[in-house]
């Protein structure tokens, strides 16, 4: 049943792909980039076709992220796959694993002569894609890291200063309190995407091991660890403040009903993606301030750095060498100073190249954007230590789900943070079990 | 509308019937058949083997390598909290829907039969909803209930109640029942009306006139004369809620919060779509092919013997 669900999702993309011109060698490029984003995608692949003569990039969206990935996979086994598709952060260990079914970025760039210098993109994106040679295995297009946004005025009516961020969880606690006694919303704080703020980045932000093997990186037989005494502590006070009010749960995987809490002045504080600014902005008549993430003041190692969520692009086996060539020219487009700081720019997803982020400087974007700099300077706050440099698991989509379960159950008050977190590392360490037997 | 023109009246349901046609030609049945036997075998039978035999498999996800693991899969299902808990919400989501859009399409049907100028008007609104797609049923009952922006848990909230179907599951159940029968209803209705309206106007004035109230009226005389369309129903309706409603589902609760809104179906969704574990994908399609096969054998079997047609 699933096959043929499968095989339907490929003719679907089939009959959608639209004709090709003839002369040009045609590649193709499945993405997961909706709406505004997904406008901008197209102005960059219709400014690479008008470039040069050779080539023709056909990109097609694919839905959201999962659907982009199952159908790239579906399309895999069908032999129908695209010669490059998007791929979240949280398939990688799954795209990884898959060896025969990839052509690594490095390997690509190599063989088709591109100029193709990893260290040219920041650290804390590359090292997330990088084995452990040192070689790059995707290319990284859209990299976020979460931030807090604040409702200045809301701020303001509560007799908080509107101008200075909350720091520490104790600044979020105390202002959440004021806010909600004083009537001037009726919720202090909210989040988007529980698992990758308030666990993943959680971890990284006070410096705690997420798994064993430096969080994955180091072997794909690893185990996480993520319910540790700090983790454990700020899970009980969410909790907590959920029951009293001052925080309020967006619901499961990106938290659908947590921007428009925001947006609606329902919550003064908002936790989310860095490139959710856009969407931020066009949804609000309120004074908007932004901040880094909270932390435990009395956490040793706090604040270390954040860390990304996103997408990388990953070249797929079994095409023809022309259009790998094509291929590797257009990552080398792609990777351009300009086109990333025009990216990073609209969409408030990182550079992700340092020439991109100095291309931002010197256009003088941060000065008439105040803020637009936070997330940047937050994942490179500190030299990313074995905690902090990222996580890679197999099966995370599904462990993402286990997350979101087990704060769900913690929430409705049928396990404590403790309970939640130990059930959570139990649960998650047999789909990792699962994938080591499948893929070794 | 598939499944009601697949089946208009039960296959199985006139035993006594014995009209025979008898072809002259050997072959000419056979290749009228043979659509039919085309398609079931395209669509039904292959996939179904496959699923089968991908059920005994472990693959990665890319397919790159595949390992024979027998019943694993199947004993590591059934050892699974995750999944005897999805059993449960199931049995609960469907008793609760099917009862819900069966008992209140009786209602309205009932109610609009009784009408004399205004029926064609409430038909064609009780009728509204089942044009809309299923996943903007969800939407919009998602929309409703929002615990941010919903009106109508505004409206629950200034009547004390502190509605939250991101939190409580009893609400997210009581979310996705709404959302599915409020579909169903306006299938249902139709068919109830329609099988309302073939029953003799005579035999109701006949029990009148022998002193029958209104109410008895309806259960002795309306609603066994209704038993096929309500046995018919209960089949489709059944089948509805088991299988038809992932997309609502998916689009106001995506199953949550915890497991409590996943059913089975939506679980061979996430473990075999999102989670890209064909595998187990695979057998619990294959359970529930099993179970599908089971409740149409007890329903033709036993429920519909008790039918009077």
């Amino acid at each position: 049943m699933q096959r043929s669900l499968m095989a339907g999702l490929v003719l679907t993309s089939a009959l959608v792909a639209p004709l090709a011109a003839s002369a040009q060698t045609e590649i193709t490029w499945w993405h997961a980039m909706g709406g505004r984003l997904g406008e901008k995608v197209d102005e960059i692949v219709a400014a690479y076709n008008d470039s040069q003569d050779q080539f023709h990039l056909t990109a097609t969206y694919k839905g959201g992220y999962a659907e982009t990935m199952t159908s790239a996979i579906a399309a895999f086994r069908a032999g129908e796959q695209p010669d490059l598709v998007q791929v979240y952060e949280v398939g990688t260990g799954t795209m990884m694993a898959a060896e025969g079914a990839v052509y690594p970025i490095y390997q690509l760039m190599e063989d088709h002569g591109q100029d193709f210098d990893p260290s040219a993109y920041l650290s804390a994106v590359a090292g997330y894609y990088t084995n452990t040679d040192g070689q790059m295995l995707s290319m990284p297009f859209n990299s976020s890291t979460p931030i807090l946004y604040y409702n200045k005025d809301i701020f303001a009516a509560a007799g908080l200063d509107p101008d200075v961020a909350p720091v520490t969880w104790a600044d979020v606690e105390a202002a959440s309190r004021a806010i909600v006694e004083s009537g001037a919303a009726t919720c202090g704080f909210t989040s988007g995407w529980i698992s990758w703020v308030q666990l993943e980045n959680f971890s990284a932000w006070h410096n705690q091991q997420i798994g064993t093997n430096e969080n994955g990186f180091g072997s794909m037989d690893s185990k996480l660890t993520v319910n540790g005494p700090v983790q454990a502590r700020h899970w009980e006070n969410l909790a907590k403040w959920q029951a009293e009010g001052l925080f309020k749960y967006g619901g499961p995987a990106g938290g659908a009903d947590a921007p428009p809490a925001f947006y609606s002045g329902e919550c003064a504080i908002y936790m989310n993606s860095s490139a959710s600014r856009a969407g931020v902005l066009t949804n609000i008549d309120f004074d908007l301030g932004l901040g880094m993430l909270p932390y435990y003041a009395d956490v040793e190692g706090a604040p270390q750095n954040s860390i990304i969520g996103g997408a990388t692009l990953w070249a797929l086996a079994g095409a023809s060498d022309d259009e790998y060539e094509g291929l590797a020219d257009f990552l080398t487009f792609l990777s351009s100073a300009e086109v990333q700081a025009d990216f990073h720019q609209f969409s408030g997803y990182l550079p992700i190249t340092n020439a991109a982020y100095e291309l931002s400087i010197e256009q003088g974007y941060y000065d008439e954007n105040p803020g637009a700099d936070l997330a940047i300077k937050q994942i490179t706050l500190n030299e990313p230590t074995a905690n902090s440099k990222g996580l890679r698991f197999g099966n995370y989509v599904q462990i993402r789900g286990v997350i979101d379960e087990e704060f769900e159950a913690l929430l409705a008050g049928d396990k404590t943070a403790q309970e939640a977190l130990d059930d959570l590392v139990e649960r998650g360490n047999s789909l990792i079990a699962d994938f080591v037997e499948a893929n070794g | 509308m598939l499944r009601a023109g697949l089946f208009p009246f039960p296959p199985f349901g006139f035993p006594m019937q014995t009209k025979r046609t008898t072809f002259r030609s050997y072959w000419l049945p056979y290749l009228l058949i043979a659509p039919q036997l085309a398609i079931t075998l395209i669509f039904f039978i292959w996939p179904a083997g496959q699923a089968v035999w991908q059920s005994f498999l472990q693959e990665d996800a890319f397919g790159l390598s595949t390992k024979f693991v027998g019943l694993r899969n199947y004993v590591k299902l059934l050892n699974s909290p995750e999944y005897l808990a999805s059993f449960e919400t199931t049995v609960i989501f469907t008793v609760c829907t099917a009862g819900l859009s069966l008992g209140l399409a009786l209602l309205f049907a009932v109610a609009v039969d009784r009408m004399i100028r205004t029926a064609s008007a409430y038909t064609t609104f009780i009728l509204w909803p089942y044009a809309v797609a299923p996943a903007i049923a969800g939407v919009l009952w998602w929309f409703m209930f929002n615990p941010s922006v919903g009106v109508l848990t505004y409206a629950l909230q200034t009547m004390g109640y502190d509605w939250n179907h991101r939190l409580s599951g009893t609400d997210a159940m009581i979310l996705v029942v709404l959302a599915s029968s409020w579909k169903q209803i306006s299938y249902n209705f139709l068919f109830f009306l329609a099988g309302l309206q073939s029953i003799p106007q005579s035999l109701r004035e006949a029990a009148a006139i022998d002193g029958a109230g209104p109410v008895k009226r309806f259960f002795t005389v309306v609603f066994p004369l209704l038993s096929p369309t309500t046995f018919f129903l209960l089949v489709v309706n059944i089948n509805y809620t088991m299988f038809d409603t992932f997309s609502t589902i998916d689009a106001s609760t995506a199953g949550g919060p915890g497991q409590s809104t996943t059913i089975l179906v939506y679980k061979v969704y996430e473990d075999g779509y999102k989670g890209l574990d064909l595998g187990s994908s695979a057998a619990q399609s294959v359970i529930l092919m099993g179970i599908v096969m089971v409740l149409t054998f007890i329903q033709f079997r036993y429920i519909e013997r008790r039918v009077q047609y």
